[in-house]
């Protein structure tokens, strides 16, 4: 069914409730696979980081990797989840090329993690609003290789002259974190959606299991979704894939209930299928239908034994688990004393954890999230990258704000001494010597350079003789230029006065 | 030396390549040769690895001209199923699928031979991913009795035991998942065991059915079965169903080959109808030499075995229908259809048309169906209920008796081509092995004469509880020996000339 038209989301929720979940899965950041030894590192050339294990060659076998399963534990924990005594895994068996077995070792109906929530924060027109997502179950399994297809129009292994297969992505662990349905948010069904992604992000973060970026696919998401009118059973549900930004997040929960409204709205019925978001516009279209659904034929793995995680080794991993976001931001904003705009503001910044390094580090509060916050939040953005991945240090913040208070940098200059280090030019000292930014503070030369610039203007030069000393920002402008901006402007401007014999 | 090399035991071969009496270049070249002479007939073979096999047989020479210490097995050949993956050679679990394949690795076990310094003579024949009793489901045509080249050697490691009886390894390795290494013996006048689950390294091994599998020696006496045990078993990090813990003393159990005192079960549900007379004749009269020797017999009930060949035969499939969907013609092996029209769908399914016999696409499609949607827990499900029971009936059993006897097969070696289109026949002749391999236990299969009518080998099972391998050498130790007292060697030495 082609839609062109959708019913806009104010109106569509002026007759419907939507219910939605979540399917995330995060690629943990552990150093080796989730069956073998081989680097979990992005980027190799293809097919070099495989052995014969994560290859599936004839007579292999998989060994659990011991972190992975510490892993799953401690997000378990920080979900709030129970987490099992025993459980197995299971093997999902579907033919793809991009499975080197065949089938996936998964988690099936027993997971490690299971009955947890994360309670999220929303903005509302009425002030911040909080929202408890119920996590059903947080299970382990091993990502697949990357299939890359050569000809063809769609993109898609079907019409491709050729595919190829890079399988150092094979075997990588992956967890998949499923909420339970959650109902009642209303219009604020996209914003919660996002928000929890967001929350749970941080939450990797935090326990620095995953690095998760989602434009690396280190974390994914699939939404289901299902409409129903107040008062009546929840919808059929549809299952969205590819959603793999905040942004699209938002959009695609957004773009889904405009669309099952629409379908709704003409009297027909709302198919379950997977459907394929696309970030370039926001809207999904139909894959394949749910109800011809694959048997995966799931069993229990035979070749691993039972995973079965003491409650001293849960214990023990409960004891190391660090402050959780919500209450770190909480504690921040307290400690700062900051407004919640200004919180919201670090936060999507990704600058939180960098602003309190730095204060760790020595520097001001208010100086830290000066710096992060803007300049090197332009410079972030303009270069595309993570706020964290710049390559400045707190240490180095520190140092250049001391270099400031001495009077031997100004703004302009620690600018240039960033932009320095984010080339990597080297280290502060280094990159002030290279680049000559010291502050010019030898009155003789600056002198030279006032001359200099009443002579060019010497009408200028006489308005102020007169008593206009509003005048003088000329001729300070003027300095300013001459000395590449290397020079303090309330100096010099102290200094022009003298020079003329003017006093404020 | 001067007597023929090939019909030496391991054991002797050891200790005369040790003490420089022969070197192991001459006794694998001597093995070498009779397999050039003999294996045209037998076809116990797929694969012959002569240069990597003289190489082997050429470090050890320089180790113990070097005086490096040698492993017990030094020197000694070894034929290997051709199952288990070997670095650079070729490795089919013989079939088509896999033509032409070479591991780009080495399986565990076969690490341990090579770290025992036992030389690799080649890969032999097998029913097509273990799957057979017979060795006929080889993609490469089947492999012939010792003892009458008209008859099967028993499947699927037909080629590993038929090696053993035609004197062309001293040792071999098989694997056995529901009596892939015991009912060769049986058929062949050999011993083999399959040990405890997980006492021998899976890694490598190209999976049947992950559950039930587990490699094992094979030989044609008691000590060099132990022996080969020894070297090949222990804890692998790289299975995760390895067991954790010590080796029994295999070796010395079966040198003390002590039974006094010992009470051995007979499985009334393994002793009744439907064996061959002969067969059942031999092991009665086991049974009183086992009585004679000081051993007490008590009849023990197991009334839930008469459900493990059906337990079995969804169990093996599930897992088989799993673990062989990798040969897809993705990755290695063959590929056929591969012409630029077919989608990567119609490829897969030409290559597993291609590439798999009768017999596996038979438990394919069984073990597909048993595990689909709505039919798993009537049968995956059920199945799995039935291996709990029969491992309570083994454990209620060794509560009152120290090892189990049984015949190890219900015929002696029927005719090739018998059972090849009656899969039911064909899967009976496990009846008695599988609830070993179901319960994860350990057994020996040994021989104890020739049927009076036929004048082919019966084989006798000895099975223990987990991890209790060396009451079966204890066991079939003291069988053997006393055997050999009667007969004046071991009955092996009747087989035919080739």
């Amino acid at each position: 069914m082609s839609q062109t038209t959708y019913v806009p989301f104010e109106q569509a929720l002026k007759v419907y409730e939507p219910v939605f979940g979540l399917e995330t899965h995060v690629e943990l950041g552990t150093k080796s696979k989730m069956w073998c030894g081989c680097s979990t590192d992005f980027g190799a050339d293809a097919n070099t980081q495989v052995c014969p294990v994560c290859l599936g060659l004839p007579g292999s076998m998989p060994v659990v990797n011991r972190v992975a399963v510490e892993s799953t534990i401690r997000i378990g924990l920080a979900l709030n989840c129970s987490i099992a005594t025993w459980c197995r895994f299971a093997r999902k068996n579907y033919f793809y090329p991009d499975m080197p077995k065949d089938y996936q070792i998964s988690q099936y109906d027993e997971p490690l993690c299971f009955d947890g929530y994360l309670d999220v924060t929303v903005e509302t027109p009425e002030g911040p609003q909080v929202v408890r997502v119920e996590i059903e179950r947080v299970h382990m399994e091993e990502d697949t290789g990357k299939l890359t297809h050569a000809g063809g129009a769609t993109g898609r292994i079907h019409g491709a002259d050729y595919s190829l297969v890079d399988y150092n992505r094979a075997g990588i662990p992956l967890i998949e974190i499923v909420t339970k349905p959650v109902s009642g948010t209303g219009a604020l069904a996209p914003a919660v959606a996002r928000a929890y992604v967001s929350e749970l992000r941080d939450v990797m973060r935090a326990l620095g299991v995953s690095d998760v970026r989602m434009e690396e696919g280190s974390l994914r998401c699939d939404v289901n979704l299902s409409l129903n009118r107040p008062g009546e059973q929840w919808g059929t549900r549809s299952e969205t894939k590819n959603v793999n930004s905040l942004r699209s997040v938002e959009r695609a929960v957004r773009s889904e209930i405009e669309r099952q409204a629409s379908v709704l709205d003409l009297g027909d019925r709302v198919i379950q299928e997977t459907r394929h978001f696309h970030e370039d516009t926001g809207r999904s279209t139909s894959g394949r239908s749910k109800e011809q659904a694959e048997d995966y034929r799931y069993f229990p793995e035979p070749d691993l034994v039972p995973v079965a995680p003491s409650d001293a080794w849960v214990e023990q991993l409960r004891s190391t688990m660090p402050e959780m976001p919500s209450v770190k931001r909480a504690r921040l904003q307290a400690e700062w004393n900051i407004n919640e705009f200004e919180l919201a503001s670090l936060v999507n910044a990704g600058a939180l954890d960098l602003v309190e390094a730095s204060i760790a580090a020595g520097v001001d509060s208010v100086a830290a999230r000066k710096w992060w916050t803007g300049e090197l939040l332009r410079v972030a953005n303009d270069t595309g990258v993570e706020l964290a991945d710049l390559q400045v240090s707190p240490g180095q913040i520190r140092e250049i704000e001391e270099l400031i208070a001495l009077g031997a940098l100004n703004d302009k200059l620690a600018r240039q001494v960033f932009e320095g280090i984010i080339h990597g030019e080297g280290d502060v000292a280094s990159v002030i010597a290279a680049r000559g930014l010291a502050v010019v503070s030898d009155d003789t030369a600056l002198l030279a350079a006032i001359d200099q610039a009443l002579s060019a203007q010497p009408d200028v030069a006489d308005k102020i003789r007169s008593g206009k000393v509003q005048a003088a920002g000329a001729i300070v402008g003027a300095v300013m230029k001459s000395t590449k901006g290397q020079a303090d402007a309330a100096k010099v401007r102290i200094l022009l006065l003298e020079r003329l014999g003017v006093s404020e | 030396m001067t007597e023929d090399l090939t019909r030496q035991s391991a054991a002797v071969l050891a200790a005369a390549i040790a003490a420089k009496e022969v070197s192991a270049q001459e006794v694998a070249t001597a093995h070498l040769e009779r397999i050039a002479a003999v294996d045209g007939v037998v076809h116990a073979f797929l694969h012959i690895s002569s240069d990597s096999a003289m190489a082997q047989a050429k470090r050890v020479d320089e180790k113990i001209a070097a005086g490096t210490e040698v492993g017990p097995l030094a020197g000694v050949p070894l034929a290997l199923k051709d199952v288990l993956a070997m670095h650079g050679e070729p490795t089919t679990a013989g079939s088509r699928i896999l033509q032409g394949w070479k591991p780009p690795y080495d399986s565990t076990v076969v690490a341990r031979l090579r770290a025992a310094d036992i030389v690799i003579l080649g890969k032999t024949n097998m029913d097509e991913f273990a799957m057979g009793s017979s060795t006929e489901h080889s993609a490469y045509g089947p492999t012939h009795n010792p003892w009458d080249l008209t008859r099967i050697p028993g499947g699927s490691g037909g080629g590993s035991a038929a090696a053993l009886a035609a004197f062309e390894a001293p040792l071999a390795i098989g694997t056995d998942t529901g009596g892939s290494i015991r009912q060769p013996a049986a058929v062949t006048g050999t011993v083999g065991v399959k040990p405890t689950y997980g006492a021998v390294s899976r890694y490598g091994q190209i999976a049947l059915a992950s559950s039930l599998d587990q490699p094992g020696p094979c030989a044609r006496s008691v000590l060099d079965t132990a022996l080969l045990h020894a070297a090949i078993a222990g804890h692998d990090p790289m299975d995760s169903t390895s067991l954790n813990a010590a080796v029994p003393d295999v070796v010395a159990a079966a040198r003390r080959a002590d039974i006094r005192g010992m009470r051995i079960g007979v499985v009334k549900e393994l002793s009744g109808d439907g064996y061959q007379a002969g067969v059942s004749q031999r092991y009665h009269e086991a049974l009183s030499i086992l009585e004679d020797l000081g051993a007490t017999i008590i009849e023990v009930s197991c009334p839930h075995f008469e459900y493990a060949l059906g337990a079995y035969y969804l169990i093996l499939p599930s897992e088989a229908s799993s673990n062989l969907a990798r040969f897809d013609g993705m990755r290695y092996g063959l590929r056929t259809g591969d012409d630029g029209a077919n989608s990567v769908e119609q490829v897969m399914s030409l290559t597993r048309e291609q590439g798999f016999g009768p017999e596996v696409k038979r438990r394919i499609m069984l073990g597909t169906y048993a595990l689909s949607s709505g039919y798993y827990e009537a049968y995956y499900g059920q199945a799995q209920k039935v291996r709990t029971l029969i491992t309570s009936d083994f454990n209620a059993a060794f509560a009152n008796v120290d090892v189990l006897v049984s015949p190890t097969a219900p015929t002696t070696a029927f005719k090739l081509g018998e059972k090849l289109d009656d899969p039911l026949a064909m899967y009976l002749n496990d009846v008695a092995t599988i609830p070993v391999n179901l319960a994860g236990i350990c057994a020996m299969s040994l021989p104890v004469g020739l049927a009076p009518e036929d004048q082919l080998p019966v084989g006798l099972q000895i099975m223990a509880p987990a991890m209790a391998d060396e009451r079966l050498y204890l066991a079939g130790g003291a069988l053997e020996a006393a055997l050999v007292d009667r007969w004046g060697h071991l009955l092996i030495e009747e087989v035919p000339s080739l």
